[in-house]
C-alpha cells in the first residue's frame, strides 16, 4: 500500500485524466455539431448532400477508430502539415479531438436519425402546412423533438466516446492509458492496483454520465 | 414458433462452427510444441518480425542481421537453417518466453540488463549499440542530440528514450510518440519532423530498406551503450558455445559482412570504438 | 417518419434549386477530395511504388490475408465467448435471488464502463508474468478477454432489455403451465428476446471486429498489425493504412446489411412482440456504439 501511495505521487495520475476529461468535452462538442449537420443532410432534399452524409455514416462507423487517429496525425500534419495550434503538444491535442469528433458524429448523426423516427409525421405535415420549407421545418419543428427523442442514444454515445479518447494515446496525446501502461512496465508488482485505479478513474467518468442521460431522457421525454 | 426454433439452431451451429474452428486450431498448436521438445532435431529461435535491418518477416522468409548472426551460430552449434524454427519474441515477453521454455535463443534486440539476469542468462553480446538520432541525409545542422533544441523529435509510445534526450539533452525539443518508428520514418519524409531516436542499428536498418535508402543518415553520435546479448535460458549449457561462434563470425569477416548487408544505403558505420564486441564470461 | 414528408414534392422552381444545390454540393465535395490527394501527391503518396505492393500476390499471400485471418480469429472467438458472457449475466441480472442479480449488475456496469483498451493492456501485462497461458498465445487471450467482458457486459444489457420489452402474458404463459420462474426465462422468454434482439447483437459484431484492431498495440499482429509489418518494409504505411481501412469497412458493412435484412425478416413478428418503446428500429439497425 505504500508504494502504490508513493506511485501515486511520482505519477500524474489526475492530470492525466483531466486531458481525457477535456478531450471528451471538446470532442462531444464537435461532434454533435458535425453529426447534427450530416443528420440535416441526411434527411434534405437534395440528393447529392443525402447521398454524401450516408456515405459519410458507412465509412466512419465501420472503420476502427484507431486507423482514423493515426491518420489524423500521420496524413494531416506530418504529410498535409495541418497545425492546428502555434503549441506543439496542443496540435496534437486538438488532431485528436478532430479524429475523436469525425469518427463520433458518424454516431451522433444515427442518434439524431433515431431521434427523427420518433417524431410523428402529423408534425411535420403540419409545419409544411403553415407553409415552413424544409430547413425551418427541420430546425424549428423536427429537430427540437427528435434531440429530446434522442438523448438516450446520445447519452449512449457520450459515454462510448469517453472511453475512446484512451485511443489518443497513438496520437501523441499524453492520456490515461498511455500513463498506466508507463506506470504497469515501471512498477509490475503494482500493475492490478494500477488498473483498478484507472478502471474505477473510468467508471467514476462514465456512471455519472448514464445516471444524467438516463434522467434527461425521461425528463425531456416527448409524451406521446 | 418454428421460426423461433431454426433461429437459434442457427445460431448454435455458427457458434460450435467457430468453436470448432479455434479448437483445431489450440489442437494443432499443442502438437507441433511436443514435437519440438521431443526429438532435439531442430531450434527454435526468437526473433523480432517488425525491424526491418534486424528481424523482419518477408513474408515466408526472415532477414536481418539478427536473424544472419543467428543462422551463423545456429549453424556452428550443428543446426542447418532448415532446422531453425522462427519465432517471434515482442520486447515485453522475452523473459516470460524463455523462462516457460518456448524458445531456445533470443536474438532481438535484446539488451544485456543486470535485472533481466535475475531471470535468464546471455551470451554474447554479438554487438554493442547505442542511442542515436536519424535525420534526414542532406540535414546539416543536426550532429548530436545537443543540436535538438527547438527541434522535433521522434520515438514510439511508451517509449523512454526521447524522454531521456529531453530531459539530460535537449530541453527545448518537441516530442512526438507514435505506434511504430515506422511512422516516423513517414513523417520525416513529410519535413513534419527532424530526428528519430533508438539504437543505432535499429535506425541503420529502418533507413536501408528499399523504400528509405538515400533518404536518410544516422548521425553516428551515440551517446548510450546497449549490450545485445543472446537470450538463454538460466541453465542452458549452450553459452560457451555461442560464445565461440561469435567470436568465430567475428574472425572470419562473416560479422561485418552480415552489418553491412543489413544496413547499406544507411550512411551507417558502427561505433568501432566498441565493436567487435569481446565476449562477457559465461554465467 | 419517411422523409419525404418533411419537404413537399419539388415544383419547377424547387427542382432548379436543388440542382444547383446538387451541383453546388458535389462540387464542394470533390474540391475537398481534390484538396486532399493533391496534398497528398505533393508528398509522394500516391506514387507507384508505394501502391504497388498491393497488387503482387505476395503483399496479400504473406501480409493482407494472413492479418485478415487473425482478425477474423480473434473476433470470431470474441463473438462467441461474448454471447456466452451475455446470457450468463444477462439471466444473472434477471435472477430472483437478489444476490446474484445484484453481483451480475455490478459486474455488466463496470465493464461496460472501463474502457477496451485499458483492459487489453492489462490483460497484456498481466498474463504476460508467468501465467499457466503460453507466452505465444497472450496477445490473442487478451484480445479476446477484453472484446469479451466488455462486448459480453453489452449484450448482457440487450438480453435483460429484451425479456423486459415481452409482454408480461408470455411469462404468465410460461408460469400458468407450470413452468418454474427460471424454466419460463430459459424456454419461453430469453429465446423470443434473442430473436428481437438478434439486429442489436449483429451490429455489436461490428463493434467487436473494429476493436479487434486495438490488439496492435500489445503485439496481436492481426489485419493492422500485418498492414504496419509490411508497411515498415515498404515505407507505405499511408497506404496500407487506407486499404485497411477499406477491407474493414467492406466487413463491417457486410455485417450491417446482414443486420438490416434480419431485422426486416424479423421485424414485423418480433417488432410486434415487444412494447413499443424497446422496437427496433425498422429502418435499419440501433446505432452500434462501441
Amino acid at each position: 500500500m505504500e508504494g502504490f501511495l508513493e506511485l501515486f505521487g511520482e505519477y500524474d495520475v489526475v492530470g492525466a485524466f483531466w486531458v481525457n476529461i477535456q478531450l471528451t468535452f471538446w470532442a462531444a462538442l464537435w461532434s454533435l455539431v458535425l453529426g447534427t449537420i450530416l443528420a440535416v443532410m441526411r434527411i434534405s432534399p437534395i440528393a447529392s448532400l443525402r447521398w454524401f452524409g450516408t456515405a459519410y455514416v458507412n465509412i466512419f462507423r465501420n472503420t476502427p477508430l484507431t486507423i482514423i487517429m493515426v491518420f489524423g496525425t500521420l496524413a494531416l500534419w506530418s504529410q498535409l502539415q495541418v497545425n492546428l495550434s502555434g503549441d506543439f503538444q496542443l496540435n496534437f491535442f486538438r488532431l485528436a479531438v478532430l479524429s475523436l469528433s469525425v469518427y463520433h458524429a458518424a454516431f451522433v448523426c444515427e442518434a439524431i436519425r433515431s431521434g427523427v423516427n420518433t417524431v410523428p409525421l402529423g408534425q411535420a405535415e403540419a409545419a409544411r402546412s403553415i407553409g415552413l420549407s424544409f430547413l425551418p421545418a427541420a430546425w424549428l419543428i423536427i429537430l427540437p423533438q427528435a434531440f429530446r427523442g434522442a438523448v438516450a442514444p446520445l447519452g449512449n454515445v457520450l459515454i462510448a466516446l469517453a472511453k475512446n479518447t484512451t485511443v489518443a494515446a497513438v496520437a501523441s496525446v499524453a492520456e490515461a492509458s498511455g500513463l498506466m501502461k508507463t506506470m504497469i512496465e515501471f512498477r509490475p508488482d503494482l500493475m492490478t492496483q494500477i488498473f483498478l485505479t484507472f478502471a474505477l478513474g473510468f467508471v467514476l467518468i462514465v456512471i455519472p454520465i448514464g445516471l444524467l442521460t438516463t434522467w434527461a431522457s425521461k425528463k425531456l421525454a416527448v409524451a406521446r | 414458433m418454428r421460426n423461433t426454433r431454426y433461429a437459434v439452431a442457427a445460431m448454435a451451429a455458427a457458434a460450435a462452427l467457430t468453436l470448432s474452428a479455434c479448437g483445431g486450431d489450440s489442437g494443432s498448436d499443442s502438437a507441433s510444441g511436443s514435437a519440438d521438445s521431443g526429438s532435439g532435431d531442430s531450434i527454435r529461435i526468437g526473433i523480432k518480425f517488425d525491424q526491418p535491418g534486424l528481424g523482419f518477416d518477408e513474408g515466408g522468409s526472415y532477414s536481418g542481421f539478427d536473424v544472419d548472426v543467428a543462422k551463423y551460430v545456429a549453424g556452428e552449434l550443428g543446426y542447418g537453417e532448415d532446422q531453425i524454427e522462427w519465432i517471434e519474441t515482442p520486447s515485453a515477453q522475452r523473459e516470460n518466453m524463455l523462462e516457460n521454455d518456448q524458445v531456445d535463443m533470443i536474438f532481438a534486440t535484446y539488451s544485456i540488463t543486470d535485472t533481466r539476469k535475475e531471470k535468464v542468462a546471455f551470451a554474447g553480446p554479438y554487438f554493442v549499440a547505442g542511442q542515436d538520432l536519424l535525420v534526414r541525409s542532406d540535414d546539416s545542422e543536426i550532429t548530436g542530440p545537443e543540436d535538438l533544441n527547438g527541434k522535433t523529435l521522434c520515438s514510439v509510445t511508451g517509449s523512454t528514450s526521447a524522454q531521456k534526450v529531453k530531459d539530460t539533452l535537449a530541453n527545448e525539443a518537441n516530442l512526438v510518440e507514435q505506434p511504430s518508428y515506422a511512422e516516423c520514418v513517414t513523417a520525416m519524409q513529410g519535413g513534419a519532423i527532424d530526428a528519430v531516436t533508438t539504437d543505432d542499428i535499429i535506425l541503420a536498418g529502418l533507413a536501408s530498406t528499399d523504400a528509405n535508402k538515400g533518404q536518410f543518415k544516422v548521425v553516428g553520435n551515440t551517446f548510450s551503450e546497449e549490450k545485445y546479448g543472446v537470450g538463454i535460458q538460466k541453465d542452458s549449457d549452450k553459452c560457451e558455445d555461442i560464445n565461440a561462434a561469435i567470436e568465430k563470425m567475428i574472425e572470419d569477416g562473416a560479422w561485418e559482412e552480415a552489418i553491412k548487408k543489413n544496413t547499406e544505403g544507411a550512411d551507417y558505420t558502427f561505433n568501432a570504438d566498441l565493436n567487435p564486441p569481446t565476449m562477457d564470461a559465461c554465467a | 417518419m419517411s422523409q419525404s414528408v418533411l419537404f413537399d414534392a419539388p415544383g419547377p422552381r424547387a427542382r432548379r434549386r436543388i440542382m444547383v444545390g446538387n451541383i453546388l454540393g458535389t462540387l464542394f465535395i470533390l474540391a475537398l477530395l481534390a484538396l486532399v490527394v493533391y496534398g497528398l501527391a505533393e508528398k509522394g503518396q500516391f506514387d507507384a511504388a508505394k501502391w504497388n505492393p498491393f497488387i503482387e500476390g505476395r503483399t496479400w499471400e504473406y501480409f493482407m490475408l494472413p492479418g485478415l485471418l487473425e482478425t477474423l480469429k480473434a473476433a470470431g472467438v470474441a463473438i462467441v465467448t461474448s454471447i456466452v458472457f451475455g446470457l450468463v449475466f444477462g439471466l444473472g441480472r434477471l435472477s430472483s435471488v437478489k444476490a446474484i442479480s445484484w453481483v451480475a449488475g455490478l459486474v455488466v456496469e463496470f465493464f461496460r464502463a472501463v474502457p477496451v483498451l485499458l483492459m487489453m493492456i492489462f490483460f497484456y501485462q498481466f498474463l504476460s508474468k508467468s501465467t499457466p497461458v503460453p507466452s505465444s498465445d497472450v496477445p490473442f487471450v487478451a484480445v479476446v478477454l477484453a472484446l469479451t467482458l466488455y462486448n459480453g457486459s453489452v449484450i448482457a444489457e440487450l438480453v435483460r432489455s429484451g425479456v423486459f420489452g415481452l409482454p408480461k402474458g408470455q411469462r404468465e404463459a410460461g408460469l400458468a403451465i407450470g413452468l418454474t420462474r427460471s424454466q419460463s426465462l430459459r424456454i419461453v422468454e430469453v429465446p423470443q428476446a434473442l430473436v428481437a434482439m438478434l439486429p442489436a447483437l449483429l451490429s455489436q459484431f461490428v463493434v467487436i471486429l473494429k476493436d479487434s484492431a486495438l490488439g496492435t498495440f500489445i503485439g496481436y499482429t492481426e489485419l493492422l498489425g500485418y498492414a504496419r509489418r509490411l508497411a515498415s518494409g515498404e515505407g507505405n504505411i499511408l497506404p496500407a493504412l487506407l486499404v485497411t481501412a477499406a477491407i474493414f469497412i467492406i466487413l463491417n458493412m457486410i455485417l450491417t446489411f446482414a443486420a438490416q435484412r434480419l431485422s426486416r425478416l424479423l421485424g414485423a413478428r418480433a417488432g410486434a412482440l415487444l412494447k413499443t418503446d424497446e422496437a427496433v428500429d425498422p429502418e435499419g439497425v440501433p446505432a452500434p456504439v462501441r
